[in-house]
């Protein structure tokens, strides 16, 4: 029986072939798939925030910020055998939700979030392969680790892959 | 999160009576444009992890219309009013006497998206003012944003503020219903008043409640 992995918001997880991996309701939060073709094995974050250093009161959760959870992310895919050189990513969201005059942090974290995550894969050397970032549409990702194929779902436009 | 393991049974009960002014204000306002009842629950005060706060409007990915504010001023948070696609239709193929509105089949026309932003303007302003008078604090209103989307990715808009604190939030939520020709009951909207994190302090203390522990 074939299973889908679920990723919750600020959250990461792994699944290797057959099972597929999933996220729900990206909005301005960002959906990252790493994965290591020869393993067909992927692993998925869920990020809310750019950067780690935005946390106040301590309590940090990790998988909530493109810079701890990608590193977070590749430890634990190499625990489950991935080969670090080589990987490959796939990201989607970054919407912003609602249209503002305003330029507010709070309505520029989209962006923000999807510039985090392109830095952090160049730093850690992962070639990003597609993406489908910005606009105004919630999205939610189903990543195949078998076919490395991203299957990306909006409302107004229904399902496509990248 | 020590803030919120350090909400007592009266500032629970002030926060409920938070959601009840506001959404009883809202509902009175909604009950007017429409001629209809609409009444209200008891609201609901719960500290909710991120990822069970769809719940109880269908889901992370149950598509809704939202108004969205963003409230400024010395007591920030975020207020959204979210109603079903079928409810949002319904209502404003009424008021707007357009029949073919559907706003299960996004985009719909210019006129019906202004109307619901204004239905959204007036619900979301009498629920603010109200909330206003009673706590005498001042409130900033943003303009209201309208979104027709999966209820998740419309709620996180709401929740970067506080994300940066925890992996909780204070919830203030009210269903407004109302009554089917049948005497059944059927969900008209739901009020969520997310607070950022330091104006609970705020809001205690202009009602009078000590929050030195």
């Amino acid at each position: 029986m074939n299973e889908v992995v679920k990723v919750g918001m600020a959250d990461l997880n792994v699944s290797k072939s057959p099972n597929s991996i999933r996220t729900s309701g990206l909005g301005s939060c960002v959906g990252v798939v790493i994965y290591d073709e020869r393993m067909k094995l992927a692993g998925m974050a869920h990020i809310m925030l750019p950067d780690s250093s935005m946390a106040k009161n301590g309590g940090l959760n990790r998988a909530k910020y493109a810079d701890t959870a990608i590193t977070d992310l590749l430890v634990l895919m190499e625990r489950e055998g991935a080969n670090k050189i080589g990987l490959k990513a796939k990201m989607a969201g970054g919407a912003q939700m609602f249209q503002f005059s305003s330029s507010s942090e709070v309505m520029r974290i989209g962006p923000r979030n999807v510039e985090a995550v392109r830095e952090q894969l160049k730093k850690h050397k992962i070639q990003l392969i597609s993406e489908d970032v910005g606009g105004n549409s919630g999205r939610t990702i189903e990543f195949d680790p078998a076919s490395f194929s991203l299957s990306i779902r909006t409302v107004s436009q229904g399902t496509r892959e990248i | 999160m020590d803030m919120f393991q350090r909400i007592d049974a009266q500032q629970l009960d002030l926060l409920k009576e938070v959601g009840n002014i506001g959404a009883g204000n809202a509902a009175t306002a909604l009950s007017t444009m429409l001629n209809k009842t609409i009444e209200m629950n008891v609201p609901s005060v719960n500290v909710v992890p991120f990822n069970q706060m769809t719940e109880t409007v269908g889901g992370d990915e149950a598509v809704v219309v939202a108004i969205f504010l963003r409230i400024e001023g010395e007591c920030p948070g975020n207020l959204f009013f979210m109603l079903p696609v079928g409810e949002a239709t319904v209502l404003i193929q009424n008021l707007i006497g357009e029949e073919q509105v559907d706003f299960s089949n996004p985009p719909v026309s210019e006129l019906a998206a202004s109307a619901m932003q204004e239905v959204g303007n007036i619900l979301a302003g009498s629920y603010l003012s109200s909330l206003s008078d009673f706590t005498k604090i001042p409130l900033q209103p943003s303009v209201p944003a309208l979104a027709v989307d999966m209820t998740m990715a419309i709620l996180s808009h709401g929740l970067i503020e506080i994300s940066k604190v925890g992996d909780y939030a204070i919830v203030i939520e009210t269903e407004i219903k109302e009554e089917t020709a049948k005497n059944e009951t059927k969900t008209t909207g739901h009020f969520f008043l997310l607070p950022d994190p330091e104006s609970f302090a705020i809001i205690f203390n202009a009602l009078g409640v000590d929050t030195d522990e």
